[in-house]
């Protein structure tokens, strides 16, 4: 039986507490409508559920493993576990959830396949998902990031998906679901929108937690295993949210672990570039959901700033919003300077170089661990592997000299 | 009021209503009432005037690039209240429904957002990003203010979604005759007469067919499919972004335009009951009237 306490951390409908929603044109609803009930009716279709964990096993390489860092932020009686995400075929977090979409996809039918990208981890997935099921991929990415990560561009063109540069606007991932948005309005009967985090309207917050929630899931059981207790605080870097509210999950009931969300700070929370939708934004309505987005007093939505484009977004998934005004998760920014000095740490120390993004929550583990004045474990999700960010990080690193 | 008194003169005439969009403050906020001015002059029914949004993501590529224009230049949301009061200063009787994004009234508290624009002579608020199932967040503070709530009633919507819509929306119901966005890329196909029966049957409010609505050969084909009023306006935003520096040209062009709409609009039922057009169904492009808007 679900308590209130619980069940005030689930969604209700389309909402999650007074978060979400589906504002979206009148046009869209067909296609949220049944996607919610391809949605819903697989949940306990047994086939469908085997095939998903047949490809995320055999496929895609879960369970991923937990590593012990064996010096990265390791004083004061702290111990970093991370989650190893950027081991999954792909790179990143993102591929557990795509693959669920992209059988959903085929499950209504629909033989076309459009997502939008930032960094390009979504769409790198999106693209490996569909040439493995057959299916057509087109992926909208802001000409800004293609610029950006040009060798996720040429991973998706080589797994045969079409990458449609977006103009528009910033030219950046808000954009692009704008576009991928437009495409869909247009095309649903034959397409299925793949939206890449737990943002958007209804039901795609909640789905996509439903399939990356296996990353807590798992790593709870390796806490358990490893350390035979849970950890004190579960750390992860949140652009839209997917891979926090992934490791978030599972734990929300546990009282007494600690949720941590990281933002980007940018070039710093009191400038004006950005990416901390929670700490610095303020209640709007965008992409499909009511959430927190960085806006004008008059509601014009403003470009974020991140040094990772994953985290370069103005809104958030609605359930953080939630996870943050109910108390239950804290959130906390991280600059590009930091994140900047972890990524580089880690791969110092342990031999893993991470994406930019989980550099972030990397970089909050450090601050923990320096300030901690009692034993603690930490659990992170170290949701992405850092390979497409080398050629940013060479310029940004030359840019400062310290190269 | 406003609304119900338009759609009994046109249907006393016999005639479509003809209720041209453009974005309050496209190019500039005197040019904007220009074109305003010079719409009414055509033989416009009734405005549908849009506030830019920087994420207007049920606007195709002619309005995204024109909402840039208000955005560049600070037009405020208070600018366009201001601009809408002057509209309705001179032309105390014709309704007028403002087109926005969901955010934007959000923003400004939802109940003040009415309030504004209540007092600026507004009629109806027509939110793109807010589809009848959420209806719920701005319908009290509408109430409350007087101001009609529009929703949009799509092609292929469930029976369940064309009766609320038809319940909810107030002044007109905005009818689609395609999928998609804003735009003149793709024309209109001819209304789905069985959708617009189901909408009447459920007591809808008068049903005005948008998007792909571009040529009077469009206005043809609404008229037969048998609503009671026609917008346009990707067309006449495409004629703004063409030459918004010449605007002696463009309140010209405007005014073109808007007259071939207009005559075509109140003139299609006489004209089709005396058999003299010919309404193709479908995506035909022909046209019996000149085009107007393509240059």
């Amino acid at each position: 039986m679900t308590t209130a306490v619980e069940s005030q951390y689930e969604f209700q409908g389309a909402y999650i507490g007074q978060y979400g929603g589906q504002f979206v044109p009148q046009i869209l609803m067909p296609a949220l409508q049944q996607l919610e009930e391809a949605f819903e009716s697989s949940l306990t279709d047994h086939e469908f559920q085997s095939e998903l964990t047949g490809l995320l096993n055999d496929y895609a390489g879960r369970p991923t493993p937990l590593t012990e860092c064996s010096s990265f932020a390791k004083q004061n009686g702290v111990r970093v576990f991370l989650k190893r995400e950027d081991l999954l075929h792909g790179g990143a977090h993102k591929t557990n959830q795509v693959l669920a979409q992209a059988l959903l996809a085929k499950r209504m039918g629909k033989n076309r396949i459009i997502a939008e990208t930032g960094a390009g981890q979504h769409g790198v997935a999106t693209a490996l998902a569909c040439a493995l099921l057959g299916l057509e991929a087109t992926i909208y990415m802001g000409s800004k990031d293609i610029d950006r990560q040009a060798p996720n561009v040429f991973r998706m063109k080589l797994m045969g998906a079409n990458v449609i540069a977006v103009d528009n606007g910033s030219g950046s991932l808000k954009d692009a679901i704008n576009e991928a948005l437009r495409d869909w309005a247009a095309s649903y009967d034959s397409t299925h929108y793949l939206l890449g985090t737990a943002a958007g309207p209804h039901p795609f917050p909640k789905m996509v937690k439903t399939y990356q929630k296996i990353i807590g899931e798992e790593a709870k059981q390796q806490m358990l295993e490893q350390i035979g207790q849970l950890p004190d605080a579960v750390v992860a870097c949140v652009g839209g949210g997917s891979n926090a509210i992934g490791i978030f999950a599972d734990f929300i009931k546990e009282k007494n672990v600690q949720l941590i969300g990281v933002e980007p700070a940018g070039k710093g929370l009191d400038s004006k570039e950005h990416g901390a939708t929670l700490i610095k934004g303020t209640e709007g309505i965008i992409h499909g959901a009511r959430t927190q987005t960085l806006q004008t007093k008059e509601g014009q939505i403003v470009e974020s700033h991140s040094v990772s484009a994953g985290l370069d977004y103005p809104a958030v998934g609605p359930e953080h919003v939630h996870l943050m005004k109910t108390g239950r998760a804290q959130y906390v920014g991280i600059s590009d300077d930091e994140a900047l000095e972890a990524f580089q740490e880690l791969s110092r120390t342990e031999g893993i170089i991470p994406a930019l993004e989980s550099s972030h929550a990397l970089a909050y583990v450090k601050k923990l661990a320096e300030e901690a004045t009692e034993p603690m474990n930490i659990l992170l999700n170290l949701s992405g592997r850092g390979d497409k960010d080398l050629t940013m990080v060479m310029d940004e690193l030359a840019q400062r000299g310290s190269n | 009021m406003r609304y119900q008194k338009m759609f009994e003169t046109k249907k006393a005439n016999n005639a479509l209503a003809y209720i041209p969009f453009v974005l309050l403050g496209d190019p500039t906020f005197d040019h904007s009432f220009q074109i305003i001015e010079k719409l009414i002059e055509s033989g416009a029914d009734a405005l549908e005037l849009g506030f830019a949004f920087s994420d207007p993501v049920a606007d195709g590529p002619v309005i995204q690039e024109a909402s840039l224009r208000p955005l560049d230049n600070g037009f405020s949301l208070k600018d366009g209240f201001i601009l809408i009061q002057k509209v309705r200063m001179q032309y105390p009787d014709i309704p007028i429904g403002i087109l926005t994004y969901a955010n934007l009234v959000f923003a400004q508290g939802i109940s003040h957002y009415y309030a504004m624009a209540k007092e600026a002579g507004v009629d109806s608020v027509l939110v793109a990003d807010c589809p009848v199932q959420e209806a719920s967040l701005f319908a009290e503070q509408a109430a409350a203010h007087n101001i009609d709530t529009v929703f949009i009633a799509p092609p292929d919507a469930t029976d369940e979604t064309l009766a609320q819509v038809a319940k909810h929306s107030q002044g007109y119901t905005y009818v689609l005759s395609r999928k998609g966005i804003t735009g003149t890329e793709v024309s209109a196909n001819q209304a789905k007469t069985d959708f617009l029966e189901k909408l009447r049957t459920f007591n809808s409010a008068p049903l005005v067919q948008g998007f792909g609505i571009s040529t009077a050969e469009h206005v043809y084909q609404a008229a037969e499919a048998g609503v009671d009023g026609v917008i346009t306006g990707s067309a006449l935003v495409k004629i703004i972004n063409q030459y918004y520096n010449e605007p002696h040209i463009m309140l010209d062009a405007i005014a073109k335009y808007a007259k071939t709409i207009a005559t075509a609009a109140h003139q299609a039922r006489n004209l089709i009951r005396e058999g003299l057009i010919n309404v193709d169904s479908g995506n035909d492009q022909r046209t019996t009237v000149g085009h107007g808007a393509t240059s």
